[in-house]
């Protein structure tokens, strides 16, 4: 006697929207599955009209898409949620980033275009600054040179699965370095490839190549993600959506 | 004194460890006040991991009465992991609160609330990693007072060398009253130093200071007196309880934490005691009378609670709370408020009752039936007479036959091994209760996709109940009862793949009985097994069995007991027991005749429906039982959200039960 649940089905998704958000301070240390519950609560205090999976245990629809590493910051992490009634896409996202944890901060939120593909395959790359306290600069630019040089740089990566053997420097397109404060700075744009190569990826060819160990640990933060463009730069993911401005035709506007 | 936040100094730390987003605070609901602001600083500690400690109700609680008054401030911190901890040590960083990341050093007070005495060498780790000196005797004005709170301060004796109070009951109110004292004395520029802070917080209703008594032995081992040092604190120390829990309506905003922790959903205390009479149940023993929040009380808690913190799921606790004289109309009315919305209910802790079916189908009414418990604890009819949890055999099947015939596919069963008068026979009737179970589950529901769990435990005696003079069973003998039901049921495979065993090895409950009822002398133990490296003693991958045997060997054998002595041993009706001195209101005569009944297997009623049967609480404490029903009724709220899809999603009554075992 299978119970099926009784009522019409949920209603359909009727407005998706995309959105970026930051994870700074503290709770750089918060991950991905922390990130998503916070989301989730969030909508809920936030009243957002979410549309639901059907079935006896519904899900809201929110798709998570290149979760930044626990431990590293981000300025650009991207979401896309599908509501059930049409929204103000600035005050979803006035009245999410109000619900929400000092540090997650909602930067963005633009409504999907129908037809301008999906989110995910906008973010191919990522450009990571990596703050190194008690690192010389110029060891630092040397150790970079070194890893720009090498075609192959193998790295043991911690996984699920235990260590394992990746190459480091396919991904990496460019790397630069600059000084502030007397701190040494690494940016580097790195490619979204399987299995992702992280900034402690990063770190780790570095120490390969040069041997540089940095006395203190490193911080990163998620500059930018988005498409590499043709500068070797990422490109703004929601770009496309922006392009083509919609006004929304009957506002239900969270409270 | 300014104090300053360790977390630029731990931040480095916090890379290097798992689970770092348990040390940065940021809960949702969480506070920080100015320090200079407030008179009077507490650190609030649950003594294990923060994803056990941070859905704690009790310490939630405390949290928010304390940050509600404008002369105090209080803070949380957790039991740090062996990861941390030692960075911490190389690094010289303390053990810090969550909340501002200040030193726990530097408070005024650090409550404890121990909810299971497996956190002792949790305190002793955090008292050593706060710079705090793990004797009370060798603190002096500069550091904070040691206040132990929670069900296993009805029993500090084992502690007592490194609380400087312990407090029993409820603590809404008696926080309040410590805070007033600290206040003064501080105002008045700390006369009479530690010491006299210490008389005075003596003197506070429900406040034991162990160092204001003495306790001698005999030659056999056992307490001759325990008498006070001073004559200005009281002989016997009564414990505190809340009137009107209306009056308490908190946590009002309920912290969300971003880790995950052991409870994903918000809870809402619906009342507080249980007068069923469970003689093994320690929570049902000391915390009486019954005291009910009202129908609408609830309906408001449970209102401001979800829009406070965005959870998807409300539990409605208490230690049995089907026996809420409104929970039919509480479980029709929350369940019509909150359809449509994706918000879940759920009741932990059921007694086997086909009622109880009907109110978690109400509670899932269109969401999914997965998981249903239900706790009968002891094996045979006959043995849950002696436990005074009486169910025939028959009312069991026939509950959780309607389960599965109402589309609940896995049932699971609580029960206790090693139960006083118990025989491998009664153990082995779990087996056959459960093979009957799958027998008419599978008849009833059609379905051979229908699955009961049995999750058995240790049982170990507790204070202030009536088998805290009964003898432990031995592990060996938890063991060879475990080992015997697991082959009754896998006896026939055909029955038995549908059923599910879950244990522990009888070892854990060894060391808790040692806790639980143990003496002074047993500090020295505790103290040992830390320094040898113990603590996290309720995880089975940090717990070590034979660290504490090797300890409590050596520790004890200067005193001339032993394990044993502590766990194994009945003790006799007029035996000084380690508590005695502490009340719980419970009469020890009533008790002991509770026992005697028990070995006779005798019922007791409940007085909530039988009339009262002397058990003392309610003349001594001057209190008394609270129950409805009111004849209110929760008014439909315009629940914003709610959409015409009907999804209530509910997993009903899938947590533990909250019985302390």
């Amino acid at each position: 006697m299978a119970r099926t649940p009784d009522g019409p089905p949920p209603p359909p998704t009727v407005q998706k929207l995309r959105l970026r958000y930051t994870k700074r301070g503290p709770l750089r240390f918060a991950s991905h599955r922390d990130l998503a519950r916070a989301l989730e609560r969030a909508l809920r205090r936030a009243q957002v009209p979410m549309a639901f999976s059907a079935g006896f245990s519904p899900h809201p629809k929110i798709s998570y898409m290149g979760a930044a590493p626990t431990g590293a910051a981000s300025e650009a992490e991207y979401f896309e949620i599908g509501l059930s009634a049409r929204c103000d896409p600035e005050q979803v996202r006035r009245a999410l980033d109000a619900s929400l944890p000092p540090g997650i901060d909602v930067l963005e939120c633009v409504e999907a275009v129908e037809g301008s593909g999906s989110l995910a395959d906008r973010l191919d790359a990522t450009r990571w600054r990596i703050d190194l306290p008690g690192v010389d600069t110029g060891d630092l630019d040397a150790a970079v040179q070194e890893l720009l040089s090498r075609d192959v740089v193998t790295v043991a990566k911690r996984t699920k699965n235990g260590l394992r053997d990746i190459d480091a420097r396919a991904a990496v397109v460019g790397a630069e370095v600059t000084e502030e404060a007397g701190c040494a700075i690494l940016t580097v744009v790195v490619r979204q490839l399987t299995p992702t190569v992280r900034p402690d990826d990063v770190m780790a060819a570095l120490a390969v190549v040069a041997d540089l160990r940095p006395p203190l640990p490193p911080r990163a933060v998620r500059e930018a993600q988005g498409r590499l463009d043709d500068s070797g730069d990422v490109a703004d993911p929601l770009g496309p959506d922006r392009a083509v401005r919609s006004s929304p035709q009957e506002e239900s506007t969270p409270v | 004194m300014t104090v300053e936040s360790l977390y630029p100094r731990l931040e480095p730390l916090l890379a290097q460890v798992q689970k770092p987003i348990q040390y940065v605070g940021g809960e949702l609901n969480a506070q920080v006040k100015p320090w200079e602001s407030v008179a009077v600083h507490w650190a609030l500690m649950y003594p294990d991991a923060y994803e056990v400690g941070v859905p704690n109700q009790g310490l939630m609680i405390l949290y928010e009465v304390l940050n509600e008054r404008p002369d105090a401030l209080a803070e949380r911190t957790y039991a740090v992991w062996p990861d941390l901890a030692g960075l911490m040590r190389e690094a010289g960083v303390g053990q810090f609160t969550v909340d501002a990341h200040r030193p726990v050093r530097d408070f005024d007070l650090l409550g404890v609330s121990f909810a299971t005495e497996l956190g002792y060498t949790n305190l002793l780790e955090a008292l050593d990693l706060a710079g705090v000196p793990l004797h009370a005797v060798d603190r002096d004005e500069s550091h904070p007072v040691v206040v132990a709170g929670g069900h296993a301060a009805f029993n500090p004796e084992p502690v007592s060398d490194f609380v400087d109070c312990a407090v029993l009951g409820d603590g809404e109110q008696v926080v309040g009253d410590i805070t007033d004292v600290v206040a003064a004395w501080k105002e008045q520029g700390r006369p009479g130093g530690r010491v006299e802070l210490l008389a005075r917080l003596s003197r506070v209703e429900g406040v034991y200071v162990p160092r204001f008594y003495a306790v001698t032995y005999g030659a056999d081992g056992t307490i001759a007196e325990v008498l006070r040092t001073r004559d200005d604190v009281p002989p016997r120390i009564s414990k505190r309880t809340v009137m009107d829990l209306d009056e308490w309506p908190y946590p009002k905003q309920p912290l969300v934490p971003l880790a995950e922790s052991v409870h994903e959903r918000m809870s809402v205390e619906i009342f507080r005691g249980c007068t069923r009479g469970c003689r093994f149940c320690q929570a049902g023993m000391i915390t009486r009378p019954v005291r009910e929040r009202t129908i609408t009380g609830i309906g408001s808690m449970v209102d401001a609670g979800l829009k406070a913190t965005g959870y998807e799921e409300v539990g409605l606790l208490s230690l049995s709370s089907a026996d809420h004289s409104e929970i039919g109309q509480l479980a029709k009315e929350l369940a019509d408020r909150y359809e449509g919305t994706n918000t879940g209910l759920s009741l932990p802790s059921t007694r086997v009752d086909a009622f109880n079916v009907t109110l978690a189908n109400e509670l899932s009414r269109n969401g999914r039936r997965s998981g249903l418990t239900f706790a009968p604890e002891g094996g045979s009819e006959r043995i849950r007479r002696v436990i005074n949890k009486t169910v025939s055999k028959e009312d069991l099947v026939r509950t959780v036959t309607t389960a599965y015939a109402n589309g609940w596919r896995q049932v699971k069963l609580y029960f206790m091994c090693g139960l006083p008068t118990e025989t491998d026979e009664d153990v082995l009737e779990i087996a056959e209760l459960a093979v009957e179970v799958i027998r008419a589950g599978r008849e009833a529901s059609g379905s051979k996709d229908i699955r009961c769990t049995v999750s058995i435990g240790g049982f170990v005696p507790k204070p202030h109940t009536p088998f805290q003079w009964a003898a432990q069973a031995s592990a060996e003998t938890i063991d060879h009862r475990l080992r015997v039901l697991r082959d009754a049921i896998n006896a026939d495979r055909r029955i038995g793949r549908s059923i599910g065993l879950r244990y522990h090895d009888g070892k854990p409950g060894v060391i808790e009985g040692l806790l639980s009822r143990g003496d002074r002398r047993v500090g020295r133990v505790i103290e040992r097994v830390w320094r040898d490296g113990g603590h996290f003693d309720g995880w089975s991958e940090h717990f070590s069995y034979d660290r504490w045997m090797t300890a409590a060997t050596e520790e004890l054998a200067p005193f001339g007991v032993d394990l044993d002595w502590y766990t194994t041993r009945e003790r006799t009706e007029h035996e000084v027991l380690p508590w005695d001195h502490l009340d719980s209101g419970l009469d020890k005569e009533w008790l002991w005749d509770d026992w005697q009944d028990a070995i006779t297997e005798d019922e007791v009623g409940d007085c909530r429906w039988t009339g009262c049967y002397d058990c003392g609480v309610c003349p001594t404490m001057g209190t008394e039982i609270q129950i409805g029903p009111t004849g209110r009724s929760l008014i439909p709220l315009a629940v914003v959200g709610a959409r015409p899809q009907v999804d209530v999603h509910a997993d009903a009554a899938v947590a533990d039960p909250v019985h302390t075992h």
